[in-house]
């Protein structure tokens, strides 16, 4: 008789024992622990990329590596990053919160969840297993524009089924939200009460299962370009390279607004614990993400303005993507607004959430101006590019990812996290990554493209800067392992509250750690 | 120790002082250029730039005191409201405001950049990996066609492990390091030029900051640009777009003459062009095209198939000892033409004449120990 | 059984999930080895497929009895209901993507190449002027000849659209507790769809055979075998688990108000049949 056939209802028992309870669990938390270990070292698999990226472009001349690696380092940096490190971070802190959040027991599809995450490790192992074929890792930039991605040598399939087997991944991992949320919440948990990080991620999921496919769709036309004597991308047989990039792109910028949407409801969490007062502006804040998403399926084209689009379609996309600075500054407005008057002090989550709320917003800046067509047609594929995205993706979403780590770590473990070396992590990192991406901008616009090994002399001294702002910032992350180890081998017992302003059901009616099963008897909403 | 003294300057640079003279060494911001559309971009570019300083001084001012005054260990007590219509409405609609009053000067611009008519002459680019070829297709210069790319002594120099640094670069090409080629595109000043641009294997753009845009060059398919540039002077740019493995070491040359000095160049250029003609018409020996054919495959096949022939196993087949070269002269004509459709051999077909074609066939066929045919520039053309 | 139908059951450690990794993987391992040459590759791919079969006879099998048991309270069928319901979206914008290339090739980049784009036109392609159906101005493929959409194509509507019904009149069936009926139009519904992949698969031979339309067929080609050829793996995979149900409701494992398996069956049936309505229209007839 099977384990799963026999096993009484009442869960009341803790994890199995040994290597096999990671392998098979079912439990949300366990599977955000994996998750969210997963995306630590990819992180770091794609941090030390970067760091080869940065070594090579130190100075002028090609001293470590030959180009063709370079733009493998540059190509995989980017995809190891994205669907390896920050993705998974936000499905990992999806599965640990939103079931608390909401008062569920678990997530609504155990074993899916399970199946979600052991998908990653085989699919990155068969990414990075490229860089030991004939010809090497994938080189054609993470955006894999045919027709050069098509020049890929053995690595090719390899890598188009690992985007293939991350998509289903995600996929899953989506659906499995999107049902938690919308049937698994405990009664009187409206859909209106529910805190924005579960809001934010409901919407995250639905960009996600509407725009993988479609991921999936391109790599495959990819493929049987390939192999399969297909002409999708190719002008000879009728196709258009150029169509490739639409669809990309279709995925491509809601797969940004991935990235940065549960960012929103985390830092939506912090603020007004860390401000004691509620957050300004709930409903607007859930009516802005949800324009966000809309918006995001109507803009695609502003990574395309210097293709050779018909006019029309490159006013059509610029005014669109203007659109977007409205929402999201009415999420910026409400921040302050809950900041405003309120009674601070100013902990590791909440630097890290201050540093967000800053430099995302230095990021949408930036990205404003590229959204204006004939300036893009300056700052396009260049470093001001690469300035504005890093912005967004690092001192965005990265940062909102070490602020619920600091800011949950105690209600996961029990044990509050080291608070001095918080502070140095979060000033050390703050201070080397601008020194880091600031400069970006200056070279981007003095001339210097992306996506290159050496360059002219008078790009310097900017890019020595950035390298060693670079070093600084990716070496200050060992701190962030080490406070997380230290938190989970021990230390200060945490309360169940753990902020003096916290608030929400993990919060108020779980103990720090929570019990392995959280919710069996659904929780009081008040 | 230069790279720290460089270090410390710019730290202050950046986080204080002004972009001023002083820096001038530490380009910042983007360059006016030296067309009608460079100077509105940069326009735009600044507006917009200002427009996001004030807006970052209100919301980060306002941030900064509420840091300041609303702190728990100033005693602060909370306040508890949490909503405000009438805020709402309002930082939704001053952005609303501010964003139209933005999409008004950039649409302006955009349709007066994307407006190739009444052009004065037209000249097709075509990228190729990694290279930039430029037909002039009417004008006074019609039927001179160039192919440009990175100049061989920086060629040289860009090669991993060759020890150099910032300080050598500089000593031994200035500003110009990966910025020359060693034919440039020369265009007449107070001329509209209308650019077709296309590509021969994979996606490249061709840009040149001083003119004020960059465009992709598809294969394929052509796109339009334009440019009018009234002041002589040699500008510089590079591809962008990831092209591959030499993507950064594909520089653009434009030198702008005046319209008496580019009448000069243009009859040098026919001259070339008739003796070239004149070439493809005569039987060459073998040295010769051996000689020639070695400067054609430095230029355009060793980037990929390396100077020795043996290529980059797994991407770049070799050609030393390749049955290709030492086989029948039909096979290996056919694929240097009309290239290996889905791989990364480009069709040379439309990039090399009848001469250079030969030269390249040849030296190819009896160098590296291969043992081949000759191919004369006569066989290229019964064959095109 | 001592699970209480009122609490939401939340499994405790599966095994499957991680065949279900593995034999994916090895799948496409597989997959890859053969698009790249390497011999084994075939072998590999076969053995990581029937690897998922295993995985999915083992999962399908423990919730089946799972849900035989009564482990499975209302709210837990809710979560299936709706996972498949995104799920299914999952793949209508999966379809969607091929749609688009479709869509976008005839609407603008052929056009483009023909001549509207008059410089494209003049520069590269000057001789090009075939309209839709093209392969392209380099004849990519050879001359070809299209898929009339009255023949087969016709008939293939048909069938779906009648399995459609007799699917929806098997559920009435089921619903009202009649199982010999349901499994009787279940049958029917089965027999329509092989009928419908036998079709397919004889319209297959006659393009490569008579017609000279393959795969490599230029963007005609391309679109053309793509969405018809996933779409009739859709509705291989659609007439597999029909089966499966027919099996399931003959040996009674659906009540009138609990039979999510059948419901969902159903819906994927549905979904499959409306892309094939999308693919009649934009493929053939237009
Ligand atoms: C988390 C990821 C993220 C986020 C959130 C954004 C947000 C935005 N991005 Fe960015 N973007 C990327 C990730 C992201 N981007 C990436 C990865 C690329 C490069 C991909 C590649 O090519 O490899 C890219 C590239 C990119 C381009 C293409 C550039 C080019 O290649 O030439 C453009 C062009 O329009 C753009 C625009 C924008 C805009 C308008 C926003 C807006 O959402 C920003 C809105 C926010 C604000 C404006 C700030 C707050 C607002 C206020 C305080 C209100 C008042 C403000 C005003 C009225 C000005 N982005
Ligand atoms: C979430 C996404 C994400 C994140 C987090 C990052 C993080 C970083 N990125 Fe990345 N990047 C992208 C997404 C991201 N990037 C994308 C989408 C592109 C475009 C790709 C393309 O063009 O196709 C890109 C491209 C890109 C470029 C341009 C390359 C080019 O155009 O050629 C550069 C160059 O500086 C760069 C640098 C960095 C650095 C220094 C970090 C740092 O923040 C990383 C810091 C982390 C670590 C360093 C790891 C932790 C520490 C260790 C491993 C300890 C050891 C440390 C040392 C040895 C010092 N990135
Ligand atoms: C951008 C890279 C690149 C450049 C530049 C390039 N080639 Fe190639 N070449 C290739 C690749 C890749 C192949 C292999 C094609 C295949 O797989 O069939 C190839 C194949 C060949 C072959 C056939 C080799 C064989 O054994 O089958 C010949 C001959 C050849 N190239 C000649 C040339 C000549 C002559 C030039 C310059 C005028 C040139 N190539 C420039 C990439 C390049
Ligand atoms: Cu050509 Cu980059
Ligand atoms: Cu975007």
């Amino acid at each position: 008789m099977s384990h799963e056939a026999t096993h009484d209802g009442h869960d009341d028992h803790g994890p199995a024992k040994g290597l096999m309870r990671w392998v098979t669990t079912t439990n949300h938390k366990d599977i955000g622990t994996l998750y969210l270990l997963f995306a630590l070292v990819m992180f770091f698999i794609g941090g030390a990329m970067a760091m080869v990226i940065r070594a090579e472009l130190f100075q002028p001349g090609l001293q470590v590596v030959d180009p063709q690696f370079f733009n493998s380092m540059t190509t995989v940096h980017a995809l190891v990053m994205i669907f390896g490190a920050v993705m998974p971070a936000f499905t990992g802190l999806a599965n640990w919160l939103i079931p608390m959040q909401i008062g569920a027991p678990d997530m609504a599809l155990p074993r899916m969840n399970n199946f979600s995450f052991w998908i990653l490790p085989f699919a990155f192992s068969l990414l990075l297993s490229t860089f030991f074929m004939e010809g090497g890792g994938p080189a054609g930039g993470w955006t894999i524009y045919p027709p050069l991605s098509l020049q890929m040598g053995d690595g090719f399939p390899f890598m188009i089924f690992a985007i293939h087997l991350a998509g289903i991944s995600s996929i899953m991992g989506s659906i499995n939200v999107v049902v938690t949320i919308l049937n698994m919440r405990a009664p009187g948990m409206t859909l209106m009460k529910m805190p924005l990080f579960v809001w934010t991620w409901l919407i995250t999921a639905y960009l996600l299962i509407a725009t993988m496919p479609v991921l999936a769709g391109a790599v495959t036309m990819l493929l049987t370009d390939k192999f399969a004597a297909t002409s999708f991308f190719s002008a000879a047989g009728g196709g258009d390279p150029v169509m490739y990039q639409h669809i990309f792109w279709f995925f491509g910028h809601p797969e940004v607004y991935i990235l940065i949407l549960p960012a929103f409801g985390i830092v939506s969490a912090i603020v007004p614990t860390f401000a004691r007062k509620p957050l300004f502006g709930y409903s607007s804040m859930v009516y802005a993400t949800a324009s966000i998403a809309f918006l995001s399926f109507i803009v695609w084209a502003h990574h395309m303005f210097t293709v050779g689009m018909p006019v029309v379609g490159e006013l059509f996309f610029m005014y669109a993507t203007m659109m977007i600075a409205v929402p999201t500054g009415v999420k910026v407005f409400n921040w302050v607004s809950t900041m405003w008057k309120g009674s601070m002090t100013f902990e590791t989550p909440m630097l890290f959430a201050i540093g967000f709320i800053m430099m995302f917003t230095l990021g949408g800046f930036s990205g404003l101006m590229l959204a204006i067509a004939p300036a893009d047609f300056q700052y396009h594929d260049t470093y001001f590019v690469v300035a504005h995205f890093h912005y967004v993706l690092v001192t965005g979403a990265i940062y909102s990812i070490m602020a619920a780590a600091y800011y949950w770590l105690p209600k996961w473990t029990g044990n509050m996290y080291d608070e001095t070396l918080g502070k140095w992590h979060f000033w050390i990192s703050t201070i080397s990554v601008n020194v880091l991406f600031f400069p970006q901008h200056f070279l981007g616009l003095a001339g210097m493209p992306r996506r290159i090994p050496d360059y002219a002399v008078q790009f310097a001294d900017w890019n020595m800067i950035s390298s060693i702002g670079g070093f600084v910032f990716g070496l200050s992350q060992l701190m962030f392992v080490v406070v997380i180890y230290k938190a989970i081998k021990g230390g200060k017992k945490a309360t169940d509250q753990v902020w003096e302003g916290a608030t929400g059901l993990e919060f108020e009616q779980l103990s720090s750690p929570p019990p392995y099963h959280s919710f069996n008897e659904a929780p009081v909403i008040k | 120790m230069r790279a720290f003294k460089n270090w410390l300057v710019a730290v202050v640079g950046a986080t204080g002082l002004s972009a001023g003279s002083a820096f001038a060494d530490y380009a910042l911001n983007m360059r006016e250029g030296v067309t009608a559309t460079s100077q509105a971009n940069y326009e735009i570019h600044m507006i917009i730039f200002w427009v996001c300083v004030a807006i970052g001084i209100v919301v980060f001012g306002a941030m900064i005191y509420s840091m300041i005054a609303h702190r728990k260990s100033k005693g602060a007590v909370a306040a508890q409201f949490h909503e405000s219509t009438l805020m709402e409405i309002v930082w939704t609609v001053i952005p609303i405001v501010i964003l139209i009053s933005m999409a008004i000067p950039a649409t302006k611009t955009l349709l007066a950049m994307e407006d190739t008519s009444n052009a004065d002459m037209t000249i097709k680019v075509t990228g190729v990996q990694w290279k930039w070829k430029y037909d002039y297709v009417d004008g006074a210069a019609e039927g001179v066609s160039i192919i440009s790319s990175l100049h061989p002594d920086h060629n040289e120099a860009r090669l991993l492990k060759t020890g150099q640094t910032t300080e050598s670069l500089r000593a031994q090409f200035g500003d110009q390091y990966l910025l020359d080629v060693d034919n440039p595109l020369v265009i007449p000043t107070g001329q509209k030029i209308r650019f077709l641009l296309t590509a021969a294997d994979v996606i490249h753009a061709w840009w040149v900051p001083d003119l004020g845009w960059k465009k992709d060059a598809i294969p394929g398919f052509v796109n339009e640009a334009w440019t009018k540039v009234d002041k002589p002077g040699v500008y510089r740019g590079q591809c962008a777009e990831l092209c591959g493995k030499d993507h950064g070491f594909m520089p653009i040359v434009v030198v702008a003459k005046d319209p008496a000095d580019y009448a000069k160049w243009v009859e040098s250029q026919k001259g070339a062009a008739a003796d070239a003609a004149a070439a493809a018409d005569r039987v060459w020996m073998k040295d010769e095209l051996i000689a020639k054919g070695e400067k054609v495959y430095n230029t355009n096949c060793a980037a990929c198939h390396q100077a020795n022939g043996a290529g980059l196993p797994g991407a770049f087949p070799a050609i030393a000892g390749s049955a290709i070269a030492n086989g029948a002269a039909a096979a290996h004509v056919d694929t240097v033409m009309n290239g290996r459709a889905g791989t990364a051999m480009a069709a040379y077909k439309s990039i090399l004449n009848d001469v250079d074609m030969a030269a390249v066939l040849t030296f190819q066929r009896n160098s590296w120990g291969n043992s081949g045919s000759v191919i004369q520039p006569a066989d290229i053309k019964a064959v095109r | 059984m001592s699970h209480s139908a009122d609490s939401y059951y939340v499994p405790h450690g599966s095994h499957w999930p991680i065949v279900a990794s593995v034999a994916l993987t090895t799948s496409v391992v597989g997959a890859a080895m053969w698009f790249n040459g390497t011999g084994s590759g075939p072998m590999v791919m076969l053995l990581g497929l029937a690897m998922t079969f295993f995985m999915m006879y083992g999962w399908f099998g423990t919730t089946v009895r799972e849900s035989l048991k009564g482990m499975y309270n209302e709210q837990v069928d809710r979560s299936f209901r709706q996972g498949m319901m995104w799920f299914i979206f999952s793949e209508v914008m999966f379809f969607a993507a091929f749609f688009g290339a479709l869509f976008y090739a005839r609407v603008l980049s052929v056009p483009w190449l023909l001549g509207e784009d008059v410089s494209t036109h003049l520069t590269l392609w000057s001789g090009f002027t075939e309209t839709w159906p093209t392969n392209g101005p380099n004849n990519v493929g050879g001359e070809f000849q299209t898929m009339g959409a009255w023949g087969i194509p016709a008939i293939n509507t048909l069938l779906l659209l009648t399995s459609g019904v007799t699917l929806t009149i098997s559920h009435w069936a089921l619903k009202a507790g009649d199982k010999s009926k349901t499994v009787l139009w279940l049958a029917a519904t089965v027999a329509l769809g092989a009928i419908f992949l036998g079709f397919q698969a004889y319209e297959y031979i006659h393009a490569y055979g008579d017609l000279n339309l393959t795969l490599g067929s230029g963007i005609y080609g391309s679109t053309f075998f793509m969405l018809t050829g996933f779409h009739g793996f859709h509705v291989t995979i659609g007439t597999v688990m029909l089966f499966v149900i027919m099996l399931r409701a003959n040996k009674a494992h659906f009540t009138h108000e609990n039979h999510f398996a059948f419901e969902a069956v159903a819906w994927y049936w549905h979904f499959v049949d409306v892309v094939w309505l999308g693919l009649f229209i934009f493929v053939y007839v237009l």
